[in-house]
């Protein structure tokens, strides 16, 4: 075999610490190569022309290139030699900047390793085969999880694109977080008023299909072709013949039932309609207050449905649908408020959360807008909000900040002062942040126009005094203890990742960091895409963010899967596992560790069963060749002979030095 | 106002203060919850959160001269509430000791009830009441504070005429000893 070697100085990134031309000239006397240079950027266009003018000059039939991760440039260059007429594939990558120049400080010891990282790499390539790869076929439907703001962006922008919708939505209604809210910062337009329309466009779409009160079981496949068990929760109310009428929750006698979307500060009752604006507007009922499923007898709902929608014994149903792509948009969740003991959040009703105060604010709300101390139902004469309540908190593992608190609890505060004529409203912060269009402006008019006082500092403790609620903290401004007599505190609580984020990342198989948010494939340049070819993310499941921000990447997620669809054939990845009819000894060992059913069983014509790997469902993570007992199932590209060739090229090093 | 001048910044005194501590003040981020809980604050000349802030600038003679890390009743509430984790009690029992090393404690009232309590200790192996406040009075030359109270604690019992012994004092006495050689070892 001819092949050649470019070392990359990568400016100073490898060549302040790496000998690069140290390397290319030993790199010159390793088997096969007949080539070997190095230069100051080889992915830039000349490093490219290079390298192509050499496989042309040298006749060279493989390539090693010495620079950064194959994850930053390994498609770059192996587009760069099927320029040149080679097989992309007759190609390798020695990492000689993260693996090397990045994490060692003696420059003699890093040339010795990148030498060596090199010498493998040429042992790797010079055993490399000719791989191509095929084409299979596109689904173009396209999976939404999440029906809140994000999830329904990018549902409506890939309908509108021409594609067939399926959105799953974990709750009865879509909505999300947002329909919740009562005004969004910095307009103080109302919230449901810029969402309502939004979730109408998404029921009556033709091309969406809305599975509500849903959740996922089970995601198999690949890209383009996804296969997802949904389950349909039982409402136990039959939904084709609900009208929403409402005279189910007029009757029904458990009236004591704890209120989700009201996020606890008001009872409905066990059948219900979240709210007035819910789509689709259907009846539930929850059989943890059900007087028929906790007491066996009741049926009041059954008897006054003017449809005889009501079913008792409904099951979970599951429904199977085939898709091409998905989108992630299960939003975050909300800080346990039981893990701010020194708040006593929880235990007095006057301390509540930014979320529930939000619903007591809403004209739709339990309060029909009135704000109230839960404790007595009085209108309170003093407000304090503490910002920062569990984010910020590396003692709580929440290190980081919640992104969107300052912003609600400005507007809180504004709403406050417009509510109650005369109110006193305290803000307790440790920084002000206000970045996006319009913000800082926002915060500045709550305390110059609406005389909200901020107190720059943290709140230690709330305890009862009497009838209010005494909350100790600091104006670090001043250097002084402030202790204010309050009427309603409002907490600023941590977002976190949604509840059940983490199993669900499992079966997409994305990854997700410490604290449960999904992981984008890069933090500046792919902030919508997975690692999981075909699964992208919108909005406050990848991190705190608020509502333009991930209608923004809602927006982005469905062109990201718009240009994934513009082809009807995608090509396989060839590195993948393949099967030695003859070795196979039809154990199947193979078919138990693969994640992901890759391999089915074939008969030969012998009537021998072996296994059979389906190429585009193998993503080619090689666990089946270290399970192999034979070792006829072998990873293309990373074979066993190639592994060994590797490390024999290393032992001939160390043998050579020593 | 004072101006501070960046060179004042003395880096080796806040490198000390993290090695003794084993503390990062850096990590402080001014929240102010540890003023906020801190039940002695009204007492302090300098609440506590601006003891760390002068800690991040090296301020060493503020530091060491102020009377708040003497008045600090080490209840470690700071400790307990601060979000970044920091033992400010801790850095704060710290400053006690760089202060005394120092020569500038500030409240020497405090000091002298210190050293007269571990005196006590050290001698008898436990707590000598009435040992302890004739030392600590003399050495604060106020011989006769609380005197009139005296009578009655011992009627009660509260306080004895002469020191009782414990089992192994011998052994509280080697602890000292133990300790006293360690300081000498390591200056």
């Amino acid at each position: 075999m001819r092949i050649g070697v470019f070392v990359c100085h990568c400016g100073t990134n490898i060549g302040g610490m790496v000998d690069s031309h140290q390397v290319a000239e030993a790199a010159k006397q390793f088997p096969h190569v007949v080539y070997a240079t190095d230069y100051l950027y080889t992915c830039s266009e000349p490093g490219q022309l290079q390298i192509q003018t050499a496989i042309k000059e040298q006749s060279l039939d493989g390539v090693v290139v010495a620079a950064c991760s194959p994850r930053m440039h390994e498609n770059t260059f192996r587009r760069t030699i099927e320029r040149a007429g080679l097989n992309r594939y007759m190609f390798d990558m020695a990492n000689i900047r993260e693996h090397c120049s990045w994490i060692g400080e003696d420059k003699e010891a890093n040339t010795r390793k990148a030498t060596e990282l090199v010498r493998m790499a040429v042992a790797k390539v010079a055993n490399h085969a000719h791989l191509h790869s095929s084409l299979f076929d596109v689904n173009k439907r396209v999976l939404v999880l999440g029906g809140g703001v994000a999830g329904m962006q990018a549902a409506l922008d890939c309908a509108d694109g021409g594609l067939d919708v399926i959105l799953v939505e974990k709750k009865t209604s879509v909505g999300g977080r947002m329909a919740q809210l009562d005004k969004t910062f910095p307009t103080v337009d109302c919230s449901i008023c810029i969402l309502g329309p939004k979730m109408v466009d998404v029921a009556q779409h033709d091309k969406i299909k809305l599975y509500t009160y849903a959740e996922i079981d089970e995601i198999k496949g690949y890209v383009g072709n996804y296969t997802a068990k949904i389950r349909k929760k039982a409402p136990y109310v039959d939904w084709t013949k609900c009208t929403g009428c409402g005279l189910c929750m007029e009757k029904c006698p458990s009236k004591q039932s704890f209120d989700y979307h009201n996020e606890g500060i008001a009872v409905t009752t066990a059948i219900n309609i979240p709210f007035p604006q819910a789509i689709p507007k259907k009846a539930k009922i929850d059989p943890a207050y059900c007087r028929q499923f906790t007491k066996g007898k009741c049926g009041v709902c059954a008897k006054v449905c003017p449809v005889k929608a009501i079913n008792y014994e409904m099951e979970d149903e599951i429904v199977t649908e085939e898709v091409g792509a998905i989108i992630v948009a299960t939003g975050y969740g909300l800080l346990d408020i039981g893990e701010l003991g020194e708040y006593g959040a929880g235990r007095y009703p006057d301390v509540i959360t930014g979320i529930q105060y939000e619903r007591m604010l809403n004209a739709s709300g339990p309060t029909q807008g009135h704000v109230q101390r839960p404790s007595d139902g009085e209108e309170p004469k003093r407000v304090v909000f503490i910002s920062c309540a569990g984010s910020r908190d590396a003692s709580l593992g929440r290190p980081y900040c919640s992104n969107f608190c300052c912003m609600y609890i400005a507007k809180q505060a504004i709403l406050t002062k417009d509510h109650v004529p005369g109110v006193e409203v305290y803000v307790f912060y440790i920084d002000i942040r206000s970045p996006g269009k319009g913000y800082e402006e926002f915060t500045r008019r709550a305390q110059e126009e609406y005389g909200v006082q901020y107190i720059r500092g943290r709140v230690s403790r709330v305890f009862p005094q009497g009838k209010r609620m005494m909350v100790k903290g600091v104006d670090t401004l001043l250097g002084a203890q402030m202790e204010i007599e309050a009427d309603l505190v409002v907490l600023g609580t941590a977002a976190t990742a949604a509840p059940g984020a983490q199993e669900l990342a499992e079966k997409l198989r994305i990854s997700y960091d410490g604290y449960g948010f999904y992981m984008e494939s890069h933090p500046k340049l792919r902030p919508v895409e997975t690692n999981t070819s075909g699964v992208f993310l919108a909005g406050a499941c990848q991190g705190p963010k608020d509502i333009p921000a991930s209608v923004g990447q809602g927006s982005a997620a469905a062109s990201k899967v718009l240009a994934l669809f513009s082809k009807d054939q995608l090509a396989s990845d060839p590195q993948i596992a393949l099967v030695n009819e003859r070795r196979c000894i039809g154990c199947f060992k193979c078919q138990d560790t693969c994640p992901f059913g890759a391999i089915e069983e074939r008969e030969l014509r012998d009537g021998q069963k072996v296994a059979h790997v389906i190429e585009t469902v193998c993503q080619g993570c090689g666990l089946c060749t270290s399970t192999c007992p034979p070792g006829a199932i072998q990873l293309q590209q990373c074979t066993d002979n190639q592994i060994i060739a590797e490390v024999e090229a290393l032992c001939q090093a160390w043998k050579q030095r020593s | 106002m004072e101006t501070i001048q960046v060179e004042s910044i003395d880096k080796g005194f806040i490198a000390t203060v993290e090695r003794e501590s084993g503390q990062q003040v850096a990590q402080c981020y001014q929240c102010g919850n540890c003023t906020a809980g801190c039940p002695l604050t009204f007492a302090f000349d300098i609440p506590v959160h601006q003891i760390m802030r002068l800690l991040q600038v090296g301020q060493k003679d503020r530091v060491l001269r102020s009377h708040a890390i003497w008045l600090c009743a080490t209840c470690e509430t700071c400790t307990t509430r601060c979000p970044r984790e920091i033992d400010v009690a801790r850095v704060m029992d710290v400053l006690r000791i760089l202060s005394r090393r120092a020569g500038t404690v500030s409240e020497q009232g405090v000091r002298a009830f210190y050293d007269s309590f571990l005196d006590s200790v050290k001698s008898h192996g436990r707590l000598y009441e009435l040992g302890v406040i004739m030392k600590y009075n003399l050495q604060t030359k106020r011989p006769f504070t609380d005197a009139a109270l005296g009578p009655k604690l011992l009627g009660k019992g509260k306080i004895h005429l002469l020191p009782g012994t414990i089992k192994g004092a011998g052994a509280v006495k080697e602890i000292f000893k133990r300790f006293a050689h360690k300081r000498r070892n390591e200056g």
